[in-house]
């Protein structure tokens, strides 16, 4: 419903800066982003996690569930869908997602914001 | 009349349940809903209410799920009903209906004495109640309650986690009058004494004073007496709120609530009143389950079923105060000729007490303070014959409840009314687990307190409870230990693919990096294994709540000299970090950002300190009393084995954390009856105990085996570590290990003293191959730049700390900034 705002993209790292399945945290435009590489794909969500507030997710750990490729929060243990970024044990709860992608090597971050 | 528009008004919790019945007995949307809801957040948990001062978010609390067909007003209470024309009307509209349901709820009684309107008094009813709260109690000290009644002594409860003194004033001469007898209700302030909360019985508050800056100060009590309080809550009571409903001239009960009949239904054939607002055939409940039932009779009415209210359980169960206190059925013997069987201990202030029918074989109710191990099966026994011999039940351990003895008709859930034949009809058509059983049925989805009862049901009808890891694996954590280590399996995915599936998970990868470090496979950050550590190993500190972490440095038995306590301090003070002295006799420093981390430990590595592993699931610390050298009674030499254990086995990673300790005699200051293995010293040599923890589920540990040389000690601990290590499961510390262990004590006995099983001289190399591989894992993590490079805040802007975290100063230290909800270690039994 709400018009969703685009960014550019920006370069962030090159891939070997990532390690499959472990997340790293950017700063894109000012916004604390999760990065992630794992063998779906890269994925970029909103560092912070929704339920405790703190700027934590990129120190999750990356798994799936039921096929969907998940993050859960280090801090309390709830499990996102890193591609929705709805959050599969709250009803009702999502982290942000942001776009991500690799071209020639670098990774590149583009922010989506609902507004 | 099956369908055409519906308003509800109320979206609490019974609202919401009503809602949720309705769409599952009505998938087509006949009905088209508008819920009309005061409260400006969906439908939460209010039975939990409290948990929010144990930091669960009013999120966790949510209960409502969006459906279909279904629109949610929310901030807009219904002003009135207008039964000619068939509106409801809100300050911003009208809604049409063909049937109307009132979900209105209670409103608490504040009781009418001067003061009630003073700044600092509040009621406990909503999470507004409680933000407010919170946001009051904010620098101030002493609290106290008006009411001592299950919700009051819950409030009380609220007030200790704040940080305020608390007094509780109760009109009744005992506690929860509703719920317990005169004998229960003086055992059960001995447990409310204990926590500091001070009782006033007996005694009305007649005002309520305010003090110089305008707020509340004092409770003036009928005998004459004053309290301090600068926080007032006021838990005295609940009212229907069935002002709509008496506007609108329908009849209400004989203490109020819109009257309704079996069928939920009021005196206007299209107006219905569900939940603590409807005195159902004159009586109004004030419980969740009773509310929950009417909620289902009006949505099985409206789709056109036949349903009626089956009558209320008001059986309850104290929840928070960490005190057992359960009361069920006819808890206060008003029965025709009943009988009672009680018993007191006041040694271990246990009180139960039972109600029977005259001829001594029906159930009636009870109660139970101290221990309500007993409460599901004896509540689900109501009206039914004993499950066992009265003495049998009310002993302490529970142990002659057991749920296998209990009738088909027997409710096990009541909060979701589900019985034993409901359950025994879900496992037959092949629910195998709790989860299972669950969404099947419901029981258990509410309060929990069935849950335990639910895993003896399955254990009853024979259903093998599955060992399944997780999703991924289908083997428990032995056995994966045992593939791992038989087949030379050293990474993840590999040990997936060949034996599971999916991509693992939170419960799994952690469980799997615990065995391969067990196991020896190398620095736990290399390559893969980096990414399956569990959020502390991640960066082998400790995670706090604002996205910080601490740092513990090992102290080895307690024991440190003056020059590294001066290096601990001046870190601290560079650094700008908090300190603290840990209950585990070591010095935790907390507030250092992940790119603090490593040069925090260059300094506490080069001044001869190593990781404390106080992240990992690991050995903790090994703590010591002074002993012989210094203390008038010692007969050993404690501190110097405590030293030599935590060298032993530092760095060694477990199912669960490992902690011990060495008394130097037995007056055993060094508390080592509460460790996973304790030493004692005696005049010829040392007692070895096992099993012991604190924390959640206290335990003292077992005596294992007594007077042994040093020598003869560390052989036995060695074995007893490792043999636990490879067969205990996921999270189980050594007491539950010993616990779960067919033949028990005796059993450990005979495979690490007289070798039943041949397995000493493997799990004596096991330990061997430990003590010479160990190497610390913050200075191998120093030395090599790959390890390092993970330790920055944003890969792309690693000069830029991370701006969210913050402090400010209190008592000369820095705090994390932005509110300090408490922090939850570990959920209490009673909470799901
Ligand atoms: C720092 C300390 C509190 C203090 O300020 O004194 C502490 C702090 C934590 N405890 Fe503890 N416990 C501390 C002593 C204890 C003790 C007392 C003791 O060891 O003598 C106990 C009860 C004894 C026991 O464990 O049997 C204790 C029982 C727990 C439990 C419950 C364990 C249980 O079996 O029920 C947990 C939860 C868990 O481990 O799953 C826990 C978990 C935690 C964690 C690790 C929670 C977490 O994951 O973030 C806390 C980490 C704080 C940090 O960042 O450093 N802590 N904790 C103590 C550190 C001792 C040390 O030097 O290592
Ligand atoms: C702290 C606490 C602990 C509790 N513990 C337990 C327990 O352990 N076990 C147990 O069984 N019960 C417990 N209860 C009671 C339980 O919460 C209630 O029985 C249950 O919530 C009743 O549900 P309800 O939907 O009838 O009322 P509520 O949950 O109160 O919902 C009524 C809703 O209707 C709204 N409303 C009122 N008037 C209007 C209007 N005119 N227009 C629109 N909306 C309106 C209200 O704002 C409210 O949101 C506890 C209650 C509290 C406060
Ligand atoms: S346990 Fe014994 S030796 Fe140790 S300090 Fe206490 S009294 Fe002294
Ligand atoms: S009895 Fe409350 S959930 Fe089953």
């Amino acid at each position: 419903m709400n018009p969703t705002m685009t960014r550019s993209w920006t370069t962030v790292c090159t891939l070997d800066h990532l390690d499959p399945d472990r997340g790293v945290a950017a700063l894109v435009d000012g916004v604390q982003v999760a990065l992630f590489w794992t063998a779906d794909g890269l994925f970029a969500i909103d560092n912070r996690d929704p339920v405790s507030g703190a700027y934590v997710l990129s120190r999750g750990i990356v798994g799936s569930r039921g096929g969907v490729p998940t993050l859960a929060s280090p801090l309390h243990k709830q499990v996102y869908d890193l591609r929705s970024g709805d959050c599969l044990d709250l009803p009702g709860v999502a982290v942000a997602r942001h776009d991500a992608r690799c071209r020639n090597g670098l990774v590149e971050v583009r922010l989506r914001q609902e507004g | 009349m099956s369908g055409g528009e519906l308003v509800v008004i109320g979206n609490g919790m019974v609202g919401q349940r009503f809602v949720d019945a309705l769409r599952a007995r009505d998938p087509e949307g006949g009905w088209r809903v508008t819920v009309l809801a005061e409260e400006d957040r969906p439908a939460y948990d209010r039975v939990r209410l409290s948990a929010y001062f144990d930091g669960v978010s009013a999120d966790e609390l949510n209960l409502h799920t969006p459906h279909e067909g279904v629109r949610l007003r929310l901030g807009e209470p219904a002003i009135a009903v207008d039964r000619e024309r068939r509106v409801v009307s809100t300050a911003v509209g009208e809604y049409q209906y063909d049937a109307l349901v009132l979900a209105t709820g209670s409103y608490p009684f504040v009781p009418p004495v001067p003061g009630t309107e003073l700044p600092g008094v509040f009621v406990y009813r909503t999470l507004d109640d409680l933000a407010a709260i919170r946001a009051y109690a904010g620098g101030r000290r002493v609290g106290a309650v008006i009411g001592g009644g299950l919700l009051g002594l819950e409030a009380a409860n609220a007030l200790r986690l704040l940080g305020l003194s608390t007094d509780v004033v109760e009109f009744a001469p005992r506690l929860m009058p509703v719920q317990v007898d005169q004998a229960g209700g003086a055992m059960l302030r001995r447990y409310v004494d204990d926590l500091g909360v001070r009782t006033h019985l007996g005694v009305a508050t007649t005002a309520i004073r305010s003090g110089p800056d305008g707020g509340v100060a004092a409770l003036e009590l009928s005998d004459g007496t004053a309290i301090d309080a600068d926080l007032v809550v006021v838990a005295a009571g609940i009212r229907p709120r069935d002002q709509l409903a008496r506007d609108a001239g329908l009849p209400l009960g004989p203490r109020g609530g819109v009257l309704v009949d079996a069928t939920c239904r009021t005196a206007d054939e299209r107006i219905w009143a569900i939940g603590e607002c409807a005195a159902v055939d004159g009586t109004c409940h004030g419980l969740v389950a009773p509310g929950y039932a009417t909620a289902e009779v009006v949505a099985d009415r409206l789709v056109g079923g036949a349903a009626t209210f089956p009558g209320a359980d008001t059986a309850t169960k104290l929840k928070l105060l960490g005190v057992d206190v359960a009361s069920f059925g006819d808890a206060h013997g008003t029965t025709e000729g009943c009988l009672d069987v009680t018993f007191t201990d006041p040694a271990t202030r246990v009180y139960a007490k039972l109600v029977l029918s005259d001829d001594a074989r029906t159930l009636l109710g009870g109660v139970l303070v101290g221990d309500a191990s007993a409460y599901p099966t004896l509540r689900a026994s109501v009206g039914g014959p004993l499950p066992a011999a009265p003495l049998a039940l009310l002993a302490p351990d529970g142990g002659g409840a057991d749920a296998g003895a209990l009738p088909a008709t027997a409710q096990v859930c009541s909060c979701n009314a589900v019985t034993r034949g409901d359950v025994d009809a879900a496992i037959a058509d092949g629910c195998a687990d709790v989860a299972g059983l669950k969404s099947c049925t419901r029981a258990g989805t509410s309060c929990g307190s069935c849950v335990p009862m639910l895993k003896q049901l399955l254990d009853a009808a024979g259903v093998a409870q599955s060992s399944a890891l997780c999703e991924h694996f289908d083997l428990s954590r032995r056995e994966l230990f045992e593939i791992v280590q038989v087949r030379g399996i050293h990474t993840f995915s590999r040990l997936v693919a060949e034996h599971g599936r999916g991509r693992g998970c939170d419960i799994c990868k952690p469980v799997v990096a615990s065995i391969l470090a067990s196991l020896g496979a190398g620095h736990v950050l290399d390559g893969e294994q980096a990414s399956l550590q569990d959020t502390n190993d991640h960066f082998l500190a400790n995670l706090q709540r604002d996205g910080s972490y601490s740092v513990v440095p090992r102290i080895p038995g307690g024991e440190i000299t003056p020059e590294k306590l001066i290096v601990i301090g001046e870190v601290a003070r560079d650094f700008q970090l908090y300190t603290k002295i840990t209950g585990g006799q070591r010095i935790d420093l907390f507030g250092a950002r992940v790119e603090q981390l490593p040069q925090i430990w260059r300094r506490l590595v080069d001044a001869g300190f190593e990781s404390g592993h106080a992240y990992g699931k690991a050995l903790r610390t090994v703590k010591s009393c002074v002993g012989e050298t210094w203390c008038r009674y010692g007969v050993q030499d404690s501190v110097g084995l405590a030293v030599a254990l935590e060298l032993r086995y530092r760095g060694l990673r477990a199912p669960h954390k490992l902690k011990s300790a060495v008394s130097g005699c037995a007056r055993e200051c060094a508390e080592a009856r509460s460790k996973d293995f304790g030493i004692i010293a005696t005049e010829t040599g040392w007692n070895l105990y096992v099993g012991g923890n604190g924390g959640f589920r206290p335990r003292h540990a077992d005596l294992f085996a007594t007077d042994l040389s040093t020598e003869a000690l560390v052989t036995l601990i060695d074995r007893f570590l490792i043999y636990y290590i490879r067969t205990a499961d996921r999270l189980q510390r050594t007491a539950g290990w010993i616990e779960a262990m067919e033949g028990g004590l005796d059993h450990l006995r005979s495979v690490i003293v007289d070798d039943s099983l041949g397995l000493c001289a493997d799990l004596d190399a096991a330990m061997a191959r430990h003590v010479s591989s160990y190497s610390d894992e913050w200075r191998d993590v120093l030395d090599d730049p790959d390890r390092l490079r993970r330790y920055t805040s944003f890969v792309n802007a690693p000069e830029v700390p991370d701006p969210s975290i913050t402090f400010v100063r209190e008592r000369g230290q820095p705090m994390p900034a932005g509110g300090t909800q408490p922090i939850t270690l570990g959920l209490p039994e009673v909470r799901r």
